[in-house]
């Protein structure tokens, strides 16, 4: 087991002038599935399509399995790719979609045939062999995609926002589906998604992404609920994130006597980590929605809008009355900037 | 009396398409020796005069091979162009449509001339070559349009996908891309065809002593013998590109693509 099984080394990639990835290092270790994730535009598409050869690096170096594959060719890497929109062959039947890069090499009828018929049972699509793409469900076309980079035993499968195609419940069953194909076959999976929740479930490790910089790298426990930075709290779901100042938790609008010393220069609650109901500081009600095991109260305070989840068995506090809450230092978590 | 309207455009519209074909199927089939509507008389001697008459048939089969074979050069000049202009930022991609467009907005007539003035007479062209050039130029913008059309709804990351597999990109286009395009491909070719085999105003000014395309036969025909043969040979060709189209219909779909 190889630790830098995908290594990218001072990589900077560029559309034109404009630089999308400036410097990036990252190395991925063989048979992990980890997961590139970040707003549009953070540069994870890009870093994907360069791991695949589909864009040259301005500069840098990408190594894998320890051979230097900067220069070479897509079509010679031995990378998968699960596009997402799929990018299924519609004039081909299920059969030739997946035989299609087998057939490439040349490889014996027999072969061919064992293999694409292995492939296909693996996503469990035996027996649609003969029907076109155009003719399955968006579930199923997914499936195929992946049997389809799969018989290739690719050193490394990427792929591009594979669950945001699905509804909720193909969502579920694609994500356990995934890591049961990447157990049995153990191939080094790098997948790009705006997504937490996705990265969260389906990741060994997260790489979080912003402006083309690593912001954040660990495991989805350690960003979950160690956020390093405001830019990766906001997108772990701390939804509250204010300034330390003397003393004094500062926003744009105002200020709140912060109860305990802190030492870091932000800090941030979820919605779950207010107090409510009772406390030193107190706020109107703007918003409250009830959202099944929990209320969510948006409440006006001088810091500004504060999200709050509140206990489903306490009584509702109808829009506009004062409530009572507290920034308890037990939730909160403090942040470098 | 709204729907009374409405029906009387219809009428008076199918009437204008629909009515000189008529007229001219039974023009070619009177029995008179001079070409009247209403005929005197019905015979289908006219009709198979046509065949006899040998200028027609040299014009016909040279009309056939500009048709055939200019629209495959401009399939093969087409095809590559469309697939350039739809997957590159190519710069100055919107000037290169207008050229390429242009053949269809000039009139015919001047193009016609330009060709002879510029091309055919300076660098000393057979008529046979003028021709076939200028039909090809002719074909080629259906040819751009068309295929530009159908590889629009194809994605690109298609290619991307075979590439990935193994495919260099030569192969990715043959094995993926034209497969997906080959009903627009088609298309144009049915087109083309037609709109070389009609082709009037441009064949009018590169036609010379004993080459002729068809069209341009019979209305020098007609300025000699004014009898229904050129009438009953229109009546001919119009049902042959009515057959051209229907059984592209059936085969592909013909109407999605134009």
């Amino acid at each position: 087991m190889s630790n830098k099984f995908v290594s990218l080394s001072n990589l900077t990639l560029s559309y034109g002038k404009t630089v999308a990835v400036p410097d990036l290092n990252l190395d991925v270790v063989e048979g992990e599935l980890i997961a590139l994730l970040g707003p549009s535009g953070c540069g994870k598409t890009t870093t994907m399509r360069a791991i695949a050869g589909l864009l040259t690096p301005t500069s840098g170096a990408i190594a894998i399995d320890g051979r230097d594959v900067t220069r070479v060719a897509a079509n010679k890497r031995g990378i998968g790719l699960v596009f997402q929109s799929y990018a299924l062959f519609p004039h081909l039947s299920v059969f030739e979609n997946v035989a299609f890069g087998l057939r490439l090499q040349k490889m014996p009828d027999a072969e061919i045939r064992t293999r694409t018929e292995a492939g296909i049972a693996t996503v469990g699509l035996a027996g649609f062999e003969a029907r076109k793409p155009a003719d399955m469900s968006g579930g199923q076309q997914q499936r195929l995609a992946l049997a389809r980079s799969l018989v290739m035993e690719p050193k490394v499968l990427l792929l591009d926002e594979p669950l945001s195609n699905l509804d909720a419940r193909l969502r579920l069953e694609m994500r356990t589906e995934l890591q049961r194909v990447q157990k049995k076959t153990g191939v080094t999976m790098v997948f790009v998604t705006h997504d937490q929740s996705e990265a969260l479930a389906l990741a060994d490790r997260i790489v979080l992404m912003k402006d083309g910089k690593i912001e954040q790298l660990g495991t989805p426990h350690e960003l979950y609920a160690e956020p390093a930075t405001a830019f990766a709290a906001e997108f772990m779901g701390f939804e509250n994130i204010f300034r330390v100042d003397a003393g004094n938790l500062v926003s744009e609008t105002g200020q709140l006597p912060l109860g305990f010393g802190a030492k870091s220069p932000m800090l941030a609650w979820r919605p779950s980590g207010v107090q409510v109901g009772h406390g030193p500081f107190s706020g109107r009600v703007s918003a409250s929605s009830f959202a099944g095991g929990h209320r969510e109260y948006v409440i006006d305070t001088a810091l500004g809008q504060i999200k709050a989840d509140a206990p489903i068995e306490t009584a509702e506090v109808p829009l506009g009355d004062n409530i009572a809450f507290d920034l308890p230092e037990t939730t909160a978590r403090s942040l470098s900037a | 009396m709204k729907n009374l309207t409405s029906w009387a455009i219809i009428g008076v519209t199918l009437t204008f398409l629909i009515g000189p074909f008529i007229i001219i199927i039974f023009a070619g089939a009177s029995a008179g020796e001079a070409l009247a509507f209403p005929p005197d008389g019905l015979s289908l001697r006219w009709y198979l005069k046509v065949f006899t008459i040998e200028s027609f048939r040299q014009s016909f089969v040279l009309s056939m091979g500009l048709a055939i074979f200019g629209t495959l050069a401009a399939l093969l000049l087409g095809v590559p162009a469309a697939y350039a202009l739809n997957r590159y930022d190519l710069p100055g991609a919107e000037t290169i449509r207008t050229v390429v467009a242009s053949p269809i907005i000039v009139p015919g007539i001047i193009v016609g001339l330009a060709l002879l003035r510029y091309l055919v007479i300076p660098l000393n062209f057979t008529v046979t070559l003028a021709l076939f050039l200028a039909h090809t130029a002719l074909v080629l913008p259906y040819a751009v349009r068309v295929v530009s059309s159908s590889l629009n709804n194809l994605r690109s990351d298609m290619e991307e996908a075979a590439v990935l597999l193994g495919c260099t990109r030569l192969q990715a286009f043959t094995k993926v891309v034209l497969p997906n395009i080959r009903g627009g491909v088609l298309a144009a070719f049915i087109l083309g065809f037609v709109t070389s085999f009609n082709q009037v105003p441009v064949s009018l000014f590169l036609s010379g002593p004993g080459v002729k395309t068809l069209p341009i036969d019979m209305l020098a025909y007609m300025e000699i013998t004014y009898d229904p043969s050129v009438a009953a040979l229109s009546a001919l060709l119009a049902f042959m590109s009515l057959a051209i189209v229907f059984v592209a219909e059936r085969l592909l779909g013909f109407s999605r693509y134009v």
